[in-house]
């Protein structure tokens, strides 16, 4: 475990992390989560009247979730507007922070979750989660717990968290997790790679690791800014 | 109309406005240079509770067949959900396109960019400069802020290097060959007093808008009017402050 990294890290440091909540001031809620070069912001409206009417649910709450990059956080321009990748991650963010909200609480209204990669070098879905779901909590859904996510794979035989750069290439496998470290559930699981079943497991306590570290960033964030409204 | 359009223009009858402000005065403006390290330049410029940033890319592509020997500038906002309740999704509306219109106009008619500089061979291959523009909260004045952050992204952007067919990111040194400074400045006509730099309480009780665009020298760029008729003392005090307030701003870039 003391291979060293291209960035200098060790195999289970995440890249420096800065999270900060209420950078949108229209916003219900809002983050700014950065790991590394990459950063995410999100912007929480909600719950509020779903329109068109037909689209209500009489029961709960609909959670939307759209995830997107600005055209120059990339190397190469991304085009702007939906694309396949990110309509899917848009599905799996909504359904990563869902099992942590009360929808049932709200019914008939709508809770968008609007997240934007302004900069991006790797992991920027899970930056996006991590930034989502700080944002419903600065908004003041009640929530079963904060959901936070990384991702992580086994380089050379090491199991190694929070892939950047050149990592995402040499790994076995890229693993994003989301997670909810008090309930100790996990709400996003996605893989690609080729690798047996033990190591999976392996890489999966691995990113369990990771989260909690962020977890605790998470709570640092939110009481910089409700702690000093006297919330504490 | 609703209480506070009304208070507005009570307000703006006695030479006063909701903030507190003179009618010739700018909220705090600020602006980040470079804070994205993936694009070529950007820009993050407050005014006020107004964030917008703003994304240099370039690209190489075919130039238009009617300027062989020019590089291409694109202009694109977007206004995205996350920025104000009442943006929606879906393809851009009139509003964003016009925004991208006039910050595009300003930037092309002052010929701020040295296009027969971004020709690589002569009707095949161009630079394409991309400028995006992305509002992050939206609290007025999305004009100003957009152009000002453009002009900061366009200055202090870096090109790639370009090797045969392929462009190096990594090595960015050249900067982009930029000539001009055009600076938007917009202004508010409310009942029929002019104010500068419209809050968006004041944009909803607006009844008119002119954007003029400035060049170093003091030379009107581009235009562009919306909303309700306008006097022409108005306009002539639009004209005249903008070079003023176009001046200021220019100091940040």
């Amino acid at each position: 475990m003391s291979t060293k990294r291209e960035d200098g890290r060790g195999p289970e440091d995440i890249r420096p992390i800065k999270m900060e909540v209420g950078v949108i001031k229209n916003a219900d809620g809002s983050a700014m989560v950065s790991l590394g070069k990459t950063v995410a912001i999100a912007a929480v409206y909600g719950p509020r009247e779903l329109h068109p009417k037909h689209l209500q649910v009489s029961n709960r709450a609909r959670l939307k979730c759209i995830y997107s990059m600005a055209p120059f956080s990339t190397t190469e321009r991304v085009r702007p507007g939906p694309s396949r990748r990110s309509s899917e991650i848009s599905k799996v963010t909504r359904e990563s922070l869902e099992p942590a909200l009360f929808l049932e609480n709200f019914p008939k209204t709508t809770i968008d979750v609007f997240i934007l990669i302004v900069q991006a070098n790797a992991g920027t879905r899970t930056a996006g989660i991590n930034a989502a779901s700080l944002a419903l909590a600065d908004a003041g859904i009640e929530m079963r717990d904060l959901v936070t996510s990384v991702a992580a794979g086994k380089i050379d035989g090491t199991y190694t968290i929070d892939l950047a750069g050149k990592e995402e290439e040499a790994t076995d496998c890229d693993l994003p997790i989301a997670y909810m470290p008090r309930i100790d559930k996990i709400t996003l699981l996605q893989m690609d790679g080729d690798m047996p079943v033990k190591d999976v497991k392996g890489t999966i306590e691995l990113a369990k690791k990771g989260c909690k570290i962020l977890y605790e960033e998470q709570k640092k964030a939110l009481l910089k800014k409700w702690a000093k409204e006297g919330l504490e | 109309m609703n209480v506070q359009d009304q208070y507005i223009i009570n307000l703006i009858q006695k030479a006063h406005r909701i903030d507190g402000r003179g009618l010739e005065d700018f909220r705090k403006v600020t602006l980040e240079k470079n804070p994205i390290g993936q694009a070529e330049g950007s820009a993050l410029v407050q005014i006020g509770n107004t964030k917008v940033v703003v994304g240099v890319k370039m690209g190489v592509g075919t130039p238009f067949p009617d300027t062989p020997k020019e590089g291409i500038l694109i202009c694109n906002a977007e206004l995205s959900p996350l920025a104000s309740p009442n943006f929606e999704l879906g393809p851009p509306g009139e509003e964003s396109i016009e925004l991208a219109r006039i910050i595009d106009r300003g930037i092309r008619e002052s010929k701020a960019i040295d296009v027969e500089k971004l020709c690589i061979t002569e009707g095949e291959k161009v630079w394409m400069v991309f400028v995006d523009i992305y509002p992050i909260n939206h609290q007025g004045n999305l004009i100003d802020a957009s152009g000002l952050a453009a002009a900061s992204a366009l200055a202090n952007a870096k090109m790639p290097k370009l090797e045969g067919d392929k462009l190096i990111y990594d090595e960015k040194k050249t900067p982009l060959p930029l000539k001009e400074l055009p600076i938007p400045v917009t202004f508010a006509q409310i009942k029929d007093h002019l104010v500068v730099d419209p809050s968006l309480e004041e944009e909803r009780a607006m009844n008119g808008r002119i954007t003029v665009s400035t060049k170093e020298n003091g030379n009107v760029c581009a235009i562009q009017k919306g909303g309700d008729a306008m006097t022409m003392a108005n306009i002539e005090k639009a004209l005249d402050m903008s070079v003023k307030k176009g001046k200021d701003l220019r100091k940040l870039v």
